[in-house]
């Protein structure tokens, strides 16, 4: 992003960053910078929140007044990774009890992902499965909890973090519908790997491949670094 | 143990390591005054519609153009150590397209410019194919789009 805005500069545009990394933009001599003290990934700030991403816009088109750079100023309220309220989202009961309990609950959870679906009209699954093959994906974590093999129930090592991450899209999204209240940083991958029967199936899934000693490149990625 | 995406205090100490490229003396273009000028979203998270995307690892140098009126994106970062949940519930977190044709609507910028663009933001060290391949090539386009600002957003 840095990079880019020295490219874009020198070909004669007028840039401005927005940036919770503040070393990298004052190492990089970036022209313009708003310093947004946010979680990585929430640019703006505050999802849902017009009027506090409309805030920081009009921060960052502030600097184009100043006459010459590099210039950075800082955005002045924080926004805490650590320190929000959970999310609240109820889960579905049993539906099905000759289902495996994640399985279940994501075809129980079906709905919620398609009115989810049908209001955003976005979706980030499809980097291995579609949304209709999540049950049958975590039918195959399961398998590996009871002790198959991660290659003899179908996954490769591209596919099991690619399915995984699909998965996870699933439960978050449909979360953003089903949640009462703001979606606060990490807390929709909280309530994923904390709560749900899913989340819990694919972290008992990597403990189990960690411990038969399947190469860590394999496993690693089925959850954030730090997560048991 | 933290989870790596939470923690602040190991964020910021690979913030300040993190090796960079150097460059000259930036150039800083004053642009026309910001209730005439268009703006264009450019963002590092990686987004792509339907069809596109972005390949694991740090090779992928390309771009995807995004028309402004497409809602239906798809967020290609796709580290594990990343809360997409944001994204999943605003896109304009990551990528303030409505905040911006608000801004143009009150009159506060003079237009969104018909397309955006995305990247991603894994890049080679070097980074001396988005300084001197797509990095130029996305301006130009842009340039021809008639934008005069630019916002850079990342993940």
């Amino acid at each position: 992003m840095c990079t880019l805005a020295h490219v874009f500069e020198a070909a004669g545009l007028s840039t401005i960053v927005l940036t919770p990394l503040r070393p990298v933009a004052e190492r990089m001599g970036v022209p313009r910078t708003l310093y947004t003290d946010f979680p990585l990934g929430q640019s703006l700030g505050k999802p849902r929140d017009k009027a506090f991403q409309s805030e920081v816009l009009l921060a960052a088109f502030d600097l184009l007044k100043e006459s010459e750079g590099p210039v950075i100023r800082d955005f002045p309220i924080r926004i805490s990774a650590t320190d929000n309220e959970p999310l609240q989202c109820a889960l579905p009961p049993r539906m099905d009890a000759e289902l495996p309990p994640a399985v279940d609950e994501a075809q129980a959870l079906k709905a919620a992902y398609d009115r989810a679906f049908e209001k955003s009209n976005k979706t980030s699954i499809g980097m291995r499965i579609s949304a209709e093959e999540v049950p049958d994906a975590l039918a195959k974590f399961v398998k590996i909890v009871e002790g198959e093999h991660w290659e003899d129930v179908g996954f490769t090592a591209e596919s099991l973090y690619g399915t995984a991450h699909d998965v996870r899209c699933y439960y978050e999204e449909l979360a953003c519908e089903l949640a009462e209240g703001p979606i606060a940083p990490w807390a929709t991958e909280e309530w994923f790997y904390d709560q749900t029967e899913a989340g819990e199936i694919i972290l008992k899934a990597r403990r189990v491949m960690r411990d038969k000693e399947v190469a860590q490149s394999v496993w690693f990625g089925l959850a954030p670094a730090g997560r048991a | 143990m933290s989870v790596f995406g939470k923690d602040e205090a190991a964020i910021g100490k690979f913030a300040a390591s993190l090796p960079l490229p150097e460059f000259p003396p930036c150039s800083f273009n004053t642009p026309k005054p910001l209730h005439a000028a268009k703006v264009a979203i450019v963002t590092t998270a990686a987004l792509h519609q339907e069809g596109g995307g972005f390949e694991l690892g740090d090779s992928d140098y390309h771009y995807e153009t995004l028309p402004s009126s497409a809602r239906n994106l798809k967020l290609g970062h796709h580290s594990v150590n990343f809360d997409r949940g944001g994204f999943a519930a605003d896109i304009n977190v990551v990528y303030p397209i409505d905040r911006l044709e608000e801004l143009a609507d009150s009159g506060v910028i003079g237009g969104v410019s018909e397309n955006h663009y995305a990247f991603a933001g894994n890049q080679s060290a070097t980074v001396s194919e988005i300084r001197l391949d797509s990095g130029p090539q996305c301006a130009q386009a842009m340039l021809e789009d008639g934008v005069d600002i630019v916002l850079l957003t990342g993940t």
